[in-house]
């Protein structure tokens, strides 16, 4: 039995149908990563499979039971989601913002508890931002900061992590700094995580199950990426004319454009 | 996992733990209520022993025990003291709902006095004066309609679509201006007595504040400023944006709305009793966050900010000014507005503002 699944999704907001017929099963303990071209709806998946939108028809099911028919604090307890943008407050400091992750494990009279205390402390050392606890949040690197945020979702101490675009707005080696500690995360920490991606070579080469979408047809490949990840796919979804062979460093798919392909050029830059 | 060796905690501030409650408050934030509940005291003390007729403070205590001659009694107890309760609660009603509305919005100007709720109680308040020459309860029945009314307008065509503060903002505004002109055209329509007490209710102040005022306000308080600080730390976690509270646990449309509903009430509320008063609901919130230097909505400085403001400012223009009968509104939008632009002003030159 898998924790996360989706069957028969059709996901819209008020008119506008993004997708529709979307099955999903998130194998346990995976490392799964969405791709796709802008605006195919990845964000909108991922809301509802953390139950931030409801769906139009279908449901999604959490450890056996409809994601509907739990308490919001509950969801919380079991699956956290570092959405796309979030809205840091003024004021604020890192622990502060960390701590802020316990929240549904708290009650009204319960606020700082010594577990409290202790997971956040850990969340922090694993993201490698305790000696930032004092230091405001605005003060911070973009990279340091997304490791703060994830920290903060790390507090609340769910096995199932659902990360929308975790490396946008990082150069190249805090990118990589983030998903090699998604792949701890994974490989160590025994989490099922959740990635919206937009390098489709990191997808391959850190995901265990990737999900491929493509706008108006919904999911249109789930697998292991070595086995689905070929040129026709990726010309398919993406419209880009380009070779699939091994990755030197970890034998993974690599995705390499053709040359001098100019017009699918240039619509791959705007599809990326 | 207990901590090892008492190493430095990761998160600053005071622990409070037993075996069923457990709590971390900043320690700044603990010292800035306390002096300003000091300062509260200070000001009300001042209140009850001076004026024209001045009394000790043993008198005055004397008289709040019930123990004083009737004299003291009457002057503490029906004249100086109603008024005091009136103003620490309108201006700790007012405070907390200007805190809900900025910290909803992410936007300072969100104030139920910028966007509308308090145009809308003086409608409702002048509609009971003109069309049915009304007592004080009905006028002050008729500034909660008014409000409430104004503010589910400002809620469907501005907050439907989850935090916009610039759109609560700008439609606010709009319909602030449109509730003034009503306001306007309703007193020029008016005789001239409707009309003369239409403009003193509208004047505002915590002239001739009894009991009446000090209960119905303290009623609303006793049951929404508690309720406001049970849903203080989910606003809190609000102000990062719906997806992420909601990947928090919290339900954000239902605390929104639950909370809108709150500060709606407390505006509503305080105005009836003591008239639209400017610029408090916005600049105690603002200030108090300031001293604190703390993140979340901070509800209790701004409360107790907001109840110090209004009783110094009502302080000042009984005794400054007197024997004028200055509204208050007055003094709390020279005071307030005063401090707040030396604050920004000071902040902006250590290029710390945010
Ligand atoms: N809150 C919203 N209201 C209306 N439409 C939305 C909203 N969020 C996204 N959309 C639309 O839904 C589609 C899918 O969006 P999204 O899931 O964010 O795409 P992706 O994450 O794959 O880039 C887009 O066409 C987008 O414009
Ligand atoms: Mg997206």
């Amino acid at each position: 039995m898998t924790r996360l699944r989706a069957e028969d999704l059709t996901l819209a907001y008020d008119q506008r149908t993004v997708a529709e017929g979307l099955g999903v099963v998130i194998p346990d303990g995976s490392f799964t990563v969405i791709v796709g071209p802008n605006a195919c709806g990845k964000s909108t998946l991922l809301k509802a499979l953390a139950r931030m939108l409801k769906p139009r028809a279908g449901a999604v099911y959490l450890d056996g039971e409809a994601i509907s028919s739990y308490k919001s604090k509950e969801v919380a307890r079991r699956l956290g989601l570092l959405p796309q943008t979030s809205i840091a407050p003024g004021g604020i400091t890192v622990g502060e913002l960390v701590a802020r992750g316990r929240y549904p494990h708290q009650r009204l009279l319960k606020q700082w508890s010594a577990q409290d205390e202790a997971v956040v402390t850990d969340a922090m050392r694993l993201t490698n931002v305790l000696e930032l606890s004092d230091r405001m949040l605005d003060e911070l690197s973009g990279g340091q900061r997304q490791r703060v945020w994830l920290a903060m979702v790390l507090a609340q101490e769910t096995t199932i992590l659902l990360l929308d675009e975790p490396t946008t707005f990082l150069d190249i080696a805090h990118q990589v700094e983030v998903l090699d500690l998604c792949a701890d995360l994974h490989e160590e920490g025994g989490h099922t995580l959740v990635a919206v991606l937009h390098d489709l070579n990191q997808a391959c080469r850190y995901a265990t199950h990737l999900i491929a979408m493509k706008p108006g047809q919904g999911i249109v490949a789930q697998g292991d990426p070595s086995e689905i990840v070929t040129a026709e796919l990726v010309e398919d979804v993406f419209g880009l004319p380009c070779r699939v062979v091994p990755d030197p460093e970890t034998g993974t798919p690599l995705v390499v454009p053709l040359k001098r392909q100019r017009v699918p050029a240039a619509e791959s830059l705007t599809a990326l | 996992m207990s901590a090892p060796a008492r190493e430095r905690a990761a998160v600053r501030g005071r622990v409070v733990r037993t075996a069923h409650v457990s709590f971390r408050v900043a320690e700044r934030a603990v010292v800035v209520c306390l002096a300003l509940l000091a300062v509260v005291v200070g000001v009300g003390l001042v209140t009850l022993t001076t004026g024209d007729f001045e009394l000790t403070v043993p008198e005055v205590v004397k008289a709040l025990l019930g123990q004083g001659d009737g004299a003291s009694d009457f002057i503490v107890l029906t004249l100086r003291l109603p008024r005091l309760v009136t103003g620490l609660l309108v201006g700790a009603a007012l405070a907390v709902s200007g805190a809900i509305l900025q910290s909803l919005s992410g936007n300072p100007l969100a104030s139920p006095d910028i966007i509308g709720f308090v145009q809308g109680s003086a409608t409702g308040a002048i509609l009971v004066i003109v069309l049915a020459d009304g007592s004080m309860v009905q006028i002050g029945a008729g500034a909660v309609v008014g409000g409430v009314a104004t503010s589910a307008v400002v809620y469907v065509l501005a907050f439907k679509q989850g935090v916009q503060g610039f759109r609560l903002i700008l439609i606010g505004i709009g319909v602030s201006f449109v509730m003034l002109s009503l306001n306007k055209y309703l007193i020029t329509r008016a005789s001239l007595s409707d009309a003369i007490a239409a403009q003193a209710w509208q004047v505002g102040g915590l002239n001739g504040r009894g009991w009446e005022h000090a209960q119905v306000v303290g009623a609303a308080a006793a049951v929404l400023l508690p309720l406001a600080l049970y849903f203080g730390r989910r606003l809190a976690l609000m102000e990062m944006g719906d997806s992420t509270a909601k990947g928090l646990g919290v339900d954000s449309e239902r605390t929104r709305l639950a909370l809108i509903a709150i500060s709606v009430g407390l505006a509503a509320v305080a105005t009836a009793a003591a008239g639209p008063v400017s610029f408090l609901a916005l600049a105690a919130p603002q200030l108090a966050r300031r001293l604190t230097g703390s993140s979340g909505a901070g509800l209790v400085p701004a409360a107790l900010m907001g109840a110090l403001l209004l009783t110094a400012g009502d302080l000042a223009v009984q005794r400054l000014f007197s024997p004028a009968q200055l509204p208050v509104g007055i003094a709390t939008g020279a005071l307030g507005g005063l401090y707040l632009i030396w604050l920004l002003a000071h902040e902006w030159r250590r290029g710390v503002a945010r």
